[in-house]
């Protein structure tokens, strides 16, 4: 921790004063992206991604740390071709800039399923990407961090380390061929080492040889388990979180906005507040108020006290209400129909259901917050953000100030999940910042705040219909209706309109890997305003629960044991999705007769370019029903970190587990219901499953990490307890059904 | 009227409040970040420090009311000089986000304190207060095992 002390977070971001003495390489020049004319030379004054100094290097990756490790991992690639000790790498995020841009968002803009992608179409994907350094997708989501980075990164330590042993042959009048790297050095042929901090300044006015990456089998570090650069400040506490941030003279103070989102406020009394002990001052920010205070407790009491005279909600007031408005989408004409193979004639017995799924708040464990400091021309931002880049636009905007007046320091945050690639936070604290010149002030919301005023997971309803006949499949008709993420996100996020077919809201149903002669599926948008997002796994949060529960319908109908139906699904389509169906089996004995009293689900959905299979076991006791074990099977193609990919597949799991068992966000008279932990709650230990996790590297592409592991879970705990209880649950959350021993 | 705590082993006196949370004094008065805020209502765990070696929720401990020595995570160990169960812990790199983990490492802590040898029911059991989001809880009973061990063969 020293080490990663003497270079900190803060003092790296900010300013560029404090890269002195370090130098920056970049990969800008020597990658060749396919070329895009509408961006000739964008980028070209930012391309750090590599510092060294004199106590190593520190990867600039532009990619935030939520909990997904993934700045670690993006420098173990540097690492890798740099030929330097993991104990010298040091991590930081960098500044907002387009050249974090990340290009791997593009390949999900197709209407094509992942696992049939061809390589032309990751090509082009690649291509639509790049139009991120104009679009300004400096974004950490969508589990792209290292498909994004596996090629850019690895670039960037092989250009660097090719620079270094061209400095390091000027010096010692070596042939550079002679010149071998080696534990942050350049050796020469007689033994002379050079360490590249010696080297760097000269290195960074070469212009960097392109050079490929080293061949997988020449990796040392990548596909090892290293210790995870945060790991010892997070268990001392010493890491500083978007809401430790601490500056001199700095004021806390907490918002209350509207609970009817979307509305006004007509009115306040501010007196109640400012007549709690250390209350300084309370603002008005025309859908709520700021109060600031000596302390955040202070604050919150201060907020609590007020009784606000709230406008009405622009949506339906009430749950029945919005859900009906949900239903009536189907009324209208589809808006995609992404997936449309085969012929609707085809034999067998017919089956439907209808599933209904919650809105779902984010809930990370740390509360929504930011800091900043308007110092008269400039506004100085701590924001604990996905989406840096955004933070500046939005906060310049709501100033009416240039961008280029806009500083971001993006920290280390507790919890993401999608929440934080919004930019509420930032542009409020920044509001609040404007009205107190010079004094720097941190915004913290409650935990009330927070949950009443996400940007949900979209609450749907899905009508299935499918047939079996002769123990298969022979017809999948899907059609799920809810609000469309990418409808609301991408003018919120980009200010273009998104026009045609909403991919997030049928993704998980459409892009499955089955091969079934019918397979149709169509999604209905409503029409509601209530705030939505991604929320980790986004689409296929929900639609993992509608088409794995449907599957095991069929299957069950069928007669058939539900993996096997399952995997002669899958073999005709991806050999990948059918292995990690296989390994489950195995890992889970699913062959085996389990005790009396014990049951088995699964669930297999392929998102973000990773198939993970997952199987639940549970055991009815006198108290109710253990969710006891879990076993994991996935294919990410490369394991960077086979540790942290094993983390983020259990993780993703326990998130989707808990949605699962207790996650819903209601409405009534236009207010979010739930409030706080104990009304929307996440699993606990005891309630959560021992888990088992087998990491395949078969998938020809690396696919994400940090979401896959979340849509499988509901299904697999469903079907569970179809095989279990004979009740097949078709709402959620299933607390309202089942006793579960939590 | 100052009140004076002894944190961390410290004489601290702060000028706030007699109804100010534990948790806010030690976060905002005293700049001591590593206990964290997460629901306010002891409802997830974030918060907890040990008073007079006892797992509490900060959050929900008024200033007036602290009865004896406060140890918060910065107390418990630091990176030069880990307590064990934060050894543990980065053994077993059990660390998502972290944010929850202060809070699971001083629950823990008391729990090995109370008993040095648990089993899987006890740590379900002494940690169903504290909430993660990310996940952790097979590395953290992991972690709390593995701790245990070394505590009881340091203590031979």
């Amino acid at each position: 921790m020293s080490r990663l002390g003497t270079i900190t977070r803060r003092s790296f971001l900010v300013g560029a004063a404090a890269i002195t003495g370090g130098v920056a390489f970049g990969v800008w020049k020597v990658r060749q992206p396919i070329p895009n004319p509408l961006d000739p030379g964008q980028g070209a004054a930012m391309n750090a991604y590599l510092v060294i100094d004199q106590d190593g290097i520190t990867v600039v990756s532009g990619r935030a740390d939520m909990g997904q490790g993934a700045q670690s991992s993006l420098a173990m690639l540097v690492a890798e071709e740099l030929d330097v000790d993991w104990q010298e790498v040091r991590v930081a995020h960098g500044p907002a800039s387009a050249a974090y841009y990340n290009a791997a968002m593009g390949e999900s803009l197709f209407p094509v399923p992942d696992y049939a992608m061809s390589d032309w179409m990751r090509s082009l994907g690649g291509a639509v990407g790049e139009v991120g350094k104009l679009l300004g997708t400096q974004i950490t989501g969508g589990s792209t961090s290292i498909r994004d980075g596996y090629e850019k990164m690895r670039h960037a330590g092989a250009s660097a380390r090719e620079a270094l042993k061209l400095a390091a042959s000027a010096r010692l009048d070596v042939p550079v061929a002679r010149l071998r790297t080696e534990a942050g050095a350049v050796v020469a042929p007689d033994g002379t080492r050079l360490a590249y901090a010696e080297l760097a300044e000269a290195a960074a006015r070469i212009e960097p040889p392109q050079v490929d990456p080293r061949p997988r089998a020449e990796w040392r570090l990548i596909g090892t388990e290293v210790p995870r650069a945060d790991m010892p400040a997070k268990v001392t506490g010493t890491q500083a979180y978007g809401i430790d941030t601490r500056l001199p003279g700095m004021k806390f103070a907490t918002i209350r906005m509207t609970p009817r989102l979307g509305g006004t406020m007509r009115s306040v009394d501010t007196a109640p507040a400012l007549a709690v002990p250390g209350v300084e001052r309370v603002i008005d920010l025309g859908t709520g108020v700021a109060v600031i205070a000596r302390n955040t407790w202070a604050a919150f009491q201060g907020a609590e006290a007020l009784a606000p005279d709230w406008s009405e909600a622009p949506y339906p007031a009430d749950q029945a209400a919005i859900m009906a408005t949900i239903e009536a989408a189907f009324d209208d004409s589809p808006n995609s129909t992404m997936r449309d193979d085969g012929d609707e004639d085809q034999p067998g017995t017919e089956i439907s259901a209808e599933y209904r799924l919650p809105y779902l708040a984010h809930a990370p464990m740390e509360p929504q917050n930011a800091t900043a400091l308007w110092d008269g021309d400039r506004l100085t931002l701590w924001s604990p953000n996905q989406s840096p880049l955004l933070q500046e636009r939005r906060v310049a905007e709501a100033l009416g100030i240039e961008r280029e007046a806009v500083t971001v320091n993006t920290t280390a945050m507790g919890g993401g999940f999608g929440r934080r690639g919004e930019y509420d936070f930032s542009v409020l604290a920044a509001r609040v910042a404007r009205e107190m010149p010079g004094t720097p002030v941190q915004v913290t919301w409650s935990r009330e705040e927070d949950m009443t005023h996400d940007f949900f997971r979209p609450a749907v309803i899905a009508r299935m219909r499918g047939k079996v006949d002769g123990g298969r499949a022979t017809l999948l008709d899907g059609q799920i209706a809810g609000q469309g993420v990418m409808g609301q996100l991408l003018p919120r996020y980009f200010g273009f309109s998104a026009m045609g077919p909403d991919r997030a809201l049928v993704e998980g149903l459409f892009d499955q890997p089955y091969a079934i002669p019918r397979y149709r599926i169509r999604g209905y948008t409503a029409d509601l305003p209530l705030p939505i997002g991604p929320w980790r796994s986004v689409g296929s949060s929900h639609n993992g629960f509608v088409m794995e529960s449907f599957i095991d319908e069929l299957a069950h109908e069928a007669g058939r044991d539900p993996l096997d139906f399952r995997l002669d699904l899958a073999r005709p389509e991806s050999p990948v999705a059918a292995g990690v169906l296989e390994a489950v089996r195995a890992m889970s004995d699913w062959d085996a007769p389990r005790a009396p009293g014990t049951a088995l689900g699964v669930a297999m959905v392929w998102s973000f370019g990773t198939p993970v299979a997952q199987v639940i076991e549970l055991v009815q006791e006198d108290a109710g029903i253990r969710i006891a074990r879990a076993w994991i099977a996935c294919d990410a193609g490369i394991a960077i970190d086979p540790q942290n990919l094993r983390a983020q597949m259990e993780g993703g799991l326990i998130y989707g587990l808990s949605a699962a068992v207790h996650g819903q966000i209601t409405f009534a008279d236009g207010m979010v219901e739930q409030r706080n932990f104990p009304d929307t709650d996440g699993l606990r230990m005891p309630g959560a499953p021992r888990i088992e996790t087998r990491i395949l590297q078969d998938n020809p592409h690396i696919g994400g990490v940090g979401e896959p592991g979340t849509p499988p879970a509901a299904p697999a705990l469903a079907n569970a307890l179809f095989a279990l209880t004979g009740t097949r649950a078709r709402e959620l959350p299933l607390d309202r059904t089942f006793r579960f021993i939590l | 009227m100052p009140t004076t705590l002894t944190i961390n082993g410290t004489d601290q006196v702060i000028d706030a409040p007699d109804d100010t949370p534990l948790l806010w004094v030690l976060r905002d008065e005293l700049g001591m970040t590593g206990t964290k805020f997460g629901c306010g209502v002891g409802a997830c765990g974030a918060c907890t420090v040990h008073i007079d070696g006892e797992a509490m929720r900060s959050c929900q401990v008024a200033l007036g009311d602290v009865w004896g020595e406060v140890t918060t995570i910065e107390g418990l160990g630091n990176p030069a000089a880990m307590h064990a169960v934060q050894a543990a812990w980065l053994r077993h790199q059990v660390a998502q986000c972290g944010y929850c983990q202060s809070g699971q490492i001083m629950q823990a802590a008391d729990l090995l304190a109370r008993n040095p040898d648990p089993t899987d029911a006890d740590i379900d059991e002494a940690m169903a207060g504290n909430l993660c989001r990310c996940g952790t809880y097979n590395r953290i009973r992991a972690a709390i095992h593995d701790a245990a061990t070394q505590m009881r063969e340091d203590a031979i």
